[in-house]
């Protein structure tokens, strides 16, 4: 009885804690993404609240909260307050299948830094079996969230800002999907743990044994990269929010908190992204570990972090990079060149793993 | 735990399904259908069957329900008119059904003669057992399906472009 207390205690800690983190991050990704940007067109971004402007997703927060929540009369109401959830609910959920590090010890007691894992008694850690597949369904059922959001608007701008959105996210999905194949052959798993401890080591004393590199992987790690900028709706693919062409696209008739869950459900998409690409072909947590066993079980995890601050910040430079897409183009690319390469790269990679066997 | 998991989304599951029936909006049903599929995933995988269910929601609630949804938003479908019906298939039509679904119940249970022996985490549905049975037990019949789907994917294109040139 004690166990279970405890492995339920120990649970909420970790969920706590995962949130929290996960929370702050995208809200300062916010802020970073301010930052940078502002400083790419010659700007200085946000400097007025704190030192450097760091207090500013607290003052941005504080102010979607005191807003008026303004539901417009012509909506259909129950849709219209269930989308956003909807959308943020699934954004954050996928966090809790991501390996965030290798096993914690504590005295003698062992969990591994993840939400959804388990230590058994020799120490060993394991995870859902199917956790990639449970990570992109929840994306999948993430994309009503968008297209109700648009449909219950009843405005021409959100309707056809939502038609975008979704079309591009199930196409995009695919191609998406598709990429994750050769890694998952090379594993022989679905388990994101199991997937991360085989990218562990060097290969010749000096690579490191990720997929990026050591399955050749590289080409479906930039097809995953193109499809996960498309699935969160970023520049260079985010027509579905074309301010130009739709005022804001699909949330454009949300105010207040109903907005920022929007936002918020985007950002935490891009966090998620980045962790799902580091944990596919970069190894995930894999990195060099000293010192004591506390220091070699959270090391670790700062890898990961950084691996993930590697991503947002390559969104973000992307962003004051390039321009947007035209429609047309957006989804020639994704069914005409994104998804034949990625079946090739399934194919090659299955002779190669049918060759070296 | 089982057992309760189970009844809260067997109620999801039926609930879901009368409310795609009853509900006037065909955006409604559709939704009432995505609560049955998603709860239809949880029984599968309290069965055990745990590829099953992440297929399921990925394919049905998360591609086909979304196709589902697309149509509705993109013809702007408005409220069904309700007719009253016929008098006589209300009177013959529920006896009908109910006895019809009773013959094919019973046909069923007579034949195979199983009356709830599979428990609860029994069902082979981890993804190897799934793939071994898809790629070598029934390999022919997995393939010909594959080229039947094919064919049929071929002939929409084909449809779909005799219409847009004329």
């Amino acid at each position: 009885m004690t166990n279970v207390l405890t492995f339920i205690l120990v649970a909420i800690i970790k969920i706590v804690i995962t949130v929290f983190v996960l929370l702050t991050a995208v809200a300062y990704t916010v802020w970073l993404e301010r930052k940078v940007v502002g400083r790419m067109q010659n700007r200085w971004g946000p400097t007025r609240v704190g030192p450097f402007g760091l207090l500013q997703p607290l003052a941005d927060g504080l102010k979607f909260i005191l807003k008026e929540d303004l539901t417009p009369p012509y909506v259909n109401k129950p849709i219209y307050i269930l989308a956003p959830m909807l959308a943020v609910v699934m954004a954050l959920t996928s966090i809790a299948i991501i390996p965030i590090g290798p096993t914690l010890h504590i005295g003698d007691y062992a969990t591994p830094i993840q939400i959804t894992g388990v230590t058994d008694a020799n120490g060993q850690s394991s995870d859902i079996a199917i956790g990639l597949l449970i990570i992109l369904g929840v994306t999948s059922i993430g994309v009503y969230g968008i297209a109700l959001a648009g449909w219950s608007s009843n405005s021409k701008y959100s309707l056809l800002g939502s038609l975008r959105a979704s079309a591009q996210m199930v196409s995009y999905e695919i191609a998406l999907g598709l990429s994750l194949v050769g890694v998952l052959m090379i594993t022989g798993s679905f388990s994101l743990r199991a997937i991360v401890e085989h990218q562990q080591g060097l290969m010749f004393g000096f690579i490191p044994r990720w997929n990026f590199f050591y399955g050749f992987q590289f080409v479906a790690f930039f097809i995953y990269l193109m499809a996960a900028f498309a699935e969160t709706n970023r520049i260079p693919f985010d027509l579905p929010e074309a301010e130009t062409e739709l005022v804001a696209g699909y949330h454009t008739e949300y105010s207040a908190m109903k907005f920022a869950m929007f936002f918020m459900a985007e950002y935490a998409n891009m966090v998620t992204v980045a962790c799902l690409a580091s944990v596919m072909f970069l190894g995930g947590w894999s990195g060099p570990v000293f010192g004591p066993p506390i220091v070699q079980s959270l090391l670790p995890v700062l890898y990961f972090m950084a691996r993930i601050f590697f991503f947002l910040f390559l969104y973000i430079w992307i962003r004051g990079t390039l321009p947007r897409f035209r429609y047309d183009q957006l989804m020639g690319f994704g069914w005409k060149f994104l998804l034949p390469l990625a079946i090739a790269n399934i194919v090659i990679t299955a002779f190669v793993i049918a060759w070296r066997a | 735990m089982h057992l309760i998991l189970f009844i809260i989304f067997a109620v999801f599951c039926v609930g879901g399904a009368l409310g795609l029936l009853i509900s006037k909006h065909p955006i409604n049903s559709a939704l009432s259908l995505i609560v049955v599929m998603v709860s239809l995933a949880v029984l599968y995988l309290l069965l055990g069957a745990e590829f099953v269910a992440a297929i399921q929601v990925i394919v049905y609630a998360g591609a086909i329900m979304v196709l589902f949804v697309f149509t509705i938003m993109l013809l702007n479908a408005g409220e069904e008119e309700r007719t009253k019906g016929s008098r006589v298939a209300t009177a013959l039509g529920f006896p009908a059904l109910i006895i019809g679904a009773a013959t094919v119940i019973y046909a069923i249970l007579a034949k195979i003669g199983i009356t709830g022996s599979l428990s609860l985490g029994q069902f082979r549905g981890t993804p190897e057992a799934v793939s071994d049975l898809l790629f070598r037990d029934f390999l022919l019949p997995f393939e010909v399906t594959s080229v039947l789907i094919l064919i049929a994917i071929m002939g929409a294109v084909l449809l779909a472009r005799k219409g847009s040139a004329e």
